[in-house]
């Protein structure tokens, strides 16, 4: 088992006082809360610092912690003493749905455990707790319904009532345009109820992975479609990608870098469905050979053209 | 229960389905109505308006009640604090979705 510095964690000496472990964790928490933060490792790390506070902000907790010393040196493995928690009295841990690490269960889990499995319950009796989930799909699945085997960490209280975190490997049938932030409810998949009663229901929480072509924005889907400058200039009618297929679209006479043409009703089918949005960006085409060279010189004979005239030069 | 199904479930989007009533939201996020009541009354969360006695709420509710909850518990925030953040968080939602379709 992994020795956890809990004071290294919150970033503080060990001869902090509370109110620097409580002002190390106000701000550790805002930067790594997973409603707030866009780190990548932000769920992982608030944990971890959730866990930290949790030992050290309890006199107890923190007493008996304080005993183990430093730890074992690097690369050694740590086993709690034999005598480990004897004549300290811990107050529980908060009725979090989070998993603490292995550490953190060896040391204080079990009495944590029957503390807060008695806040939980008796709520609502007979009435099974939601579980909530979070899944990544792929931008098909709402585009074209369709079943995904998803796979989610579900807690579950196992034999000798710790509660565990298992993998739940669900197919599930996505609704044809969901957006997303939006929630699929399975009734009846959440935990059940010690006895009699009904189960809870399972909240499975949409996002999208990033798609090679398309920009999410809600309900609505944006491509940059790359043209030549002269069916910017000219018009042309040109195949498009759309998530029900390739259309010829018209790129009107005109046209500039950044123009943005709406397809009405193909984005995301949902109700009521977004738009498509094709973005232009002009593609130039290499002065390669003599012949493309020529034309080019032959442009800018013809035309008069100052680029920076915006910027007054 | 964690062995795969081999039918496919099948549920309705909860967003555009769901109409919950105060002791639906309370149950749903473990909490006591009360709670739910002050989320009512500092704007954290709106009521649907329909002509019905009691209180009713989409299920988007849901995903901004249980959001406040966890602002509330893990940063020790209070409910003027909440609210603030909450929108704050949403204007950023928005101006980062609205920066990455202009990029």
């Amino acid at each position: 088992m992994e020795f956890k510095d809990y004071y290294k964690v919150m970033g503080v000496a060990r001869d902090a006082t509370e109110a620097q472990i409580k002002q190390a964790y106000r701000k550790l928490a805002r930067k790594y809360h997973p409603d707030v933060s866009k780190e990548k490792d932000a769920e992982a790390r608030f944990k971890e610092v959730g866990e930290a506070y949790e030992v050290l902000k309890s006199p107890e907790k923190r007493a008996a912690y304080d005993q183990l010393g430093q730890g074992p040196r690097p690369g050694e493995d740590f086993r709690p003493p034999p005598d480990w928690g004897a004549g300290f009295e811990f107050s529980g841990a908060g009725a979090r749905d989070s998993d603490y690490s292995d550490f953190f269960e060896a040391l204080f889990g079990a009495r944590a455990r029957a503390e807060s499995s008695n806040r939980r319950g008796g709520f609502h009796p007979g009435q099974g707790v939601d579980h909530h989930a979070k899944v990544l799909l792929d931008l098909d699945a709402t585009l074209h319904g369709g079943t995904r085997q998803l796979s989610l960490r579900v807690p579950e209280i196992d034999a000798e009532g710790r509660l565990v975190s298992k993998e739940r490997v669900l197919n599930v049938q996505v609704p044809k345009g969901i957006l997303a932030g939006q929630h699929i409810r399975l009734a009846g998949q959440g935990a059940r109820p010690p006895g009699e009663g009904t189960p809870g229901d399972l909240f499975i929480e949409v996002e999208f992975q990033p798609h090679s072509l398309y920009r999410i924005d809600g309900r609505d889907l944006y491509l940059d479609l790359p043209v030549a400058p002269w069916e910017a200039a000219l018009g042309a009618t040109v195949k498009t990608p759309t998530p029900t297929g390739t259309v010829d679209l018209k790129i009107p006479q005109g046209s500039h870098a950044g123009t943005k043409l709406r397809l009405k009703g193909r984005g995301i089918p949902a109700s009521p469905p977004g738009d498509f949005y094709v973005v232009l960006q002009i593609a130039l085409p290499a002065a390669g050979d003599d012949k493309a060279k020529a034309a080019y010189a032959a442009m800018a004979a013809a035309v008069p053209f100052n680029p920076r005239a915006s910027l007054g030069v | 229960m964690s062995s795969s199904n081999d039918q496919a479930l099948s549920g309705a989007i909860f967003e555009e389905s769901a109409l919950l009533t105060i002791k639906d939201l309370s149950r749903m996020c473990a909490v006591d109505e009360r709670h739910i009541v002050e989320y009512v009354e500092e704007g954290v969360l709106s009521v649907v308006e329909i002509n019905a006695a009691e209180w009713h709420f989409t299920g988007a509710a849901l995903r901004r009640a249980r959001r406040a909850l966890r602002l509330e518990r893990d940063l020790e925030i209070n409910l003027a604090g909440v609210a603030l953040a909450l929108e704050l968080m949403e204007e950023v939602e928005r101006l980062r979705r609205e920066l990455e379709a202009r990029r």
